[in-house]
C-alpha cells in the first residue's frame, strides 16, 4: 500500500527525517513512535507529499512527489487537531471537502453518520468539542472511502472518553481492512491498533518492531510521567531506555510506559542512576472497548 | 460513538492504486476552492466594511464633487467618473492588497494550510482557486458600490456620459485584479498574516504616494526626458489606471502636461490598450510568480 525509500527531509542545517525506509502491506497498521521532535509529523507530511523531501515514497504505486494529488486521493488524513475555519457549519465543511475529494453529496451524510455526528450538521466547527472535531476530521478522511488512513497523534488533545471513541473507530476501520499509519505517544493506543511499530529518534529509524516486542507484557500498560531537573532529562531518558522502558520526552517531563503492576520501576531506575525524581503522576488510563466484528 | 456504518469503510476490496474517487480535474479543484473563498469573503466583515464604505464614498463623491455644476445638481456620469477617479485610486488598491495579503498567510497562521494541502489537490489549484474566489468577491463589492452610485446618477441626471463611467468600472476591476495579485504574492512570501498586511500597506503607500514624489524628484534630479518619464510613470499601475480613465473620458492627456501630450501624440489610439496591457501585466506577473514560489516552497 505504501512504500518509503530513503525519505530524508532537512530544514536548513537540521535533519528532521533521515533515510527512513519501510513498506506497509495493504490492510496493515503501522504506528510511528518517538519523542517530540523525533520526526513523526515531518515523516507523515513527506508521505502525504505536502512538503519537499529527498528519497521516494509511493502510495498504491502512485509516486507521491510526481503525482501528489493523485496519491493523496488514496489517503484520508486526520491531523492532531482539526484546523478548519471555525465559523463554518459542519454540513458546509463536509460539502466543501466532498467537492475536493470528488465524493457524492450523499457520501457526506454517510460519513457523518459513520462517526456518530448525524444531527450536528447545523453546528459550527467552533462549537464542537475536541472529540467531536476529531470525529469530524475522521468523517472528512472517510469521504472518498480511501484505502489508507494517516493520522498524526489523533488523540493527543482529547480526554479519556474522547480518546476511547477515536480508538474504537480506528479499530473498526482496521477490522474493515483499511491500512492505517498513525503517530502516537500512547502505548495503549499502539497496542490496541498497530501490527507494527517504527521507533523514530532524531529523525532516524531506531527500531522496526511490533508492539509485543516493544512492551513484552500481557498486563495492561499505563503511562507514568516523571518530573526531573530539566538538565538531567536526556540522561535520565537514556537510562530508562537501557533498562528496557519505552520513554518519550514531551516538554513536560518523561513519559514512561510501564505495566500497571510495575509503576515504581522507573523511579527505582532513576535512584540507581542518582537522578532525583521531583514528582510523578499517572496519566489517564484509556479503556479500549472491544469491537464487535 | 456507534459502530461505523459499513458503507463508510469498504475500501479494502478495491484494487490498489485506484481510489473510488480519483483526484479532481485541475479546473474542478480550482472551482472548489474559488467557491469556498467567495462564500467566506462575502460572509466576512472586511467585505461588508469595504463594500459599505466604498458605496457610501462613491455616492458621497457623486453628490459633493458635482453638486451645483449641472442644472439638476449633477453633471452626469462623465464628471462623476472624474470625481470618483481619486477615490478609486485610494480605496480599491487598499481593498485588494489587504484581501490578497491574507489569502495564504492567514491559512498558514491558522494551521489550515497543511490540512488543505493534505487533500487531493495541488498547490497551484489552491492558490489559483483562492485568487479567483477573492477576485470575484472584490469585483462584486465594486459593482455594488458603482451600481448604487450609478442608480442615483441615472435617477438625477439621466444617462449622459455613461460610457466613461462603464470604462471606469472596467478599469477599476482590472486595477483590483492587479493589486490582488500583488497581495497574493506578498501572502506567499510572508509567514504571518500581520506581516503580510504590513507589507501590503507599505506597498499601497509606495504606489499611491511615494512613487509619484519619487518620479517628480527623479525627473528634476536626473533631467529625465519626457519619454523616460512616461515609461517610468506607466510602470506604476495607478498611473496607468489614471491615464486610461482620463483617455476614456474622451479627455485630452494634455491635462497631465508634456508627458500626457507626448503619450497622446506617439501612441494615439493605441494608448488605452497600452495602458490596459500594463495593468493586465500587473495582474498576471505577480500571480504567476506567486504560483511558482508557492509550488516550490520547501514546506507548507
Amino acid at each position: 500500500m505504501i512504500t518509503a525509500t530513503n525519505v530524508t527531509k532537512k530544514f536548513g542545517p537540521v535533519t528532521a527525517v533521515s533515510d527512513v525506509s519501510f513498506d506497509l502491506a495493504d490492510g496493515a497498521s503501522l504506528a510511528l513512535w518517538g519523542s517530540n521532535g523525533a520526526g513523526k509529523t515531518t515523516l507523515i507530511r513527506c508521505l502525504l507529499g505536502v512538503c519537499r523531501f529527498k528519497g521516494r515514497a509511493s502510495i498504491g504505486g502512485v509516486d507521491v512527489r510526481r503525482r501528489g494529488r493523485h496519491a493523496r486521493a488514496l489517503v484520508g488524513y486526520v491531523p492532531q487537531e482539526l484546523a478548519f475555519h471555525d465559523d463554518v457549519r459542519l454540513a458546509s465543511a463536509m460539502n466543501f471537502f466532498a467537492g475536493l475529494r470528488r465524493a457524492a453529496p450523499a457520501r457526506a451524510a454517510q460519513s457523518l453518520a459513520a462517526v456518530g455526528l448525524t444531527g450536528h450538521e447545523r453546528k459550527r466547527v467552533r462549537d464542537l468539542s475536541g472529540g467531536m472535531k476529531q470525529r469530524l476530521a475522521l468523517a472528512i478522511a472517510l469521504l472518498s472511502d480511501p484505502p489508507l488512513i494517516v493520522l498524526d497523534e489523533p488523540t493527543s488533545n482529547l480526554d479519556a472518553a474522547g480518546r476511547g471513541e477515536v480508538v474504537h473507530t480506528l479499530r473498526a476501520l482496521k477490522q474493515a481492512g483499511k491500512t492505517l499509519i498513525f503517530a502516537s505517544h500512547r502505548p495503549d493506543e499502539v497496542i490496541a491498533l498497530a501490527d507494527r511499530v517504527i521507533v523514530l529518534e532524531r529523525g532516524r529509524v531506531e527500531r522496526d518492531t511490533t508492539p509485543a516486542e516493544l512492551w513484552p507484557t500481557e498486563k495492561p500498560v499505563q503511562v507514568v510521567r516523571l518530573h526531573l531537573a530539566m538538565a538531567r532529562e536526556e540522561d535520565a531518558a537514556e537510562a530508562l531506555r537501557q533498562a528496557g522502558h519505552a520513554v518519550h520526552l514531551n516538554g513536560e517531563g518523561l513519559c514512561v510506559a510501564v505495566a500497571r503492576d510495575r509503576k515504581a520501576e522507573p523511579i527505582s531506575t532513576h535512584a540507581r542512576h542518582h537522578n532525583e525524581v521531583r514528582d510523578n503522576e499517572m496519566l489517564d488510563d484509556v479503556q479500549v472497548p472491544e469491537v464487535t466484528p | 460513538m456507534t459502530a461505523l456504518a459499513s458503507s463508510a469503510i469498504t475500501a479494502s476490496d478495491r484494487p490498489l492504486g485506484s481510489a473510488a474517487t480519483p483526484a479532481r480535474s485541475f479546473v474542478g479543484g480550482i472551482a472548489a476552492f474559488a467557491r469556498r473563498e467567495f462564500r467566506d469573503a462575502i460572509a466576512s466583515r472586511w467585505f461588508l466594511l469595504y463594500t459599505v464604505a466604498f458605496t457610501v464614498l462613491a455616492v458621497g463623491v457623486s453628490f459633493l464633487s458635482l453638486s451645483g455644476v449641472g442644472s439638476h445638481g449633477f453633471a452626469g456620469f462623465g464628471r462623476t467618473a472624474a470625481g470618483l477617479l481619486n477615490l478609486v485610486m485610494l480605496v480599491v488598491p487598499l481593498m485588494a492588497l489587504t484581501a490578497g495579503a491574507g489569502a495564504i498567510a492567514g491559512e498558514r497562521e491558522r494551521g489550515t494550510l497543511i490540512y488543505l494541502l493534505a487533500q487531493p489537490v495541488s498547490r497551484t489549484q489552491l492558490i489559483l482557486g483562492k485568487y479567483v474566489g477573492l477576485a470575484t468577491a472584490l469585483v462584486c463589492s465594486l459593482c455594488i458600490g458603482f451600481g448604487v452610485s450609478a442608480a442615483v446618477l441615472a435617477w438625477r441626471a439621466g444617462g449622459v456620459g455613461i460610457t466613461a463611467y462603464a470604462m471606469l468600472v472596467a478599469f477599476t476591476a482590472l486595477l483590483a485584479l492587479a493589486m490582488l495579485s500583488v497581495g497574493v504574492l506578498i501572502s506567499v512570501v510572508s509567514r504571518r498574516s500581520a506581516v503580510a498586511t504590513g507589507i501590503a500597506l507599505f506597498v499601497w503607500l509606495t504606489l499611491v504616494f511615494v512613487s509619484d514624489l519619487g518620479l517628480m524628484a527623479s525627473s528634476i534630479l536626473f533631467r529625465l526626458r519626457v519619454q523616460e518619464i512616461f515609461s517610468l510613470a506607466i510602470v506604476n499601475p495607478m498611473q496607468s489606471f489614471k491615464m486610461a480613465v482620463i483617455v476614456n473620458m474622451n479627455a485630452s492627456l494634455d491635462v497631465l502636461g508634456p508627458v500626457g501630450a507626448y503619450a497622446s501624440f506617439t501612441l494615439g489610439r493605441a494608448l488605452p490598450w497600452v495602458l490596459a496591457a500594463t495593468i493586465a501585466a500587473w495582474a498576471a506577473v505577480p500571480l504567476v510568480l506567486a504560483t511558482i514560489l508557492f509550488a516550490r516552497r520547501n514546506s507548507p
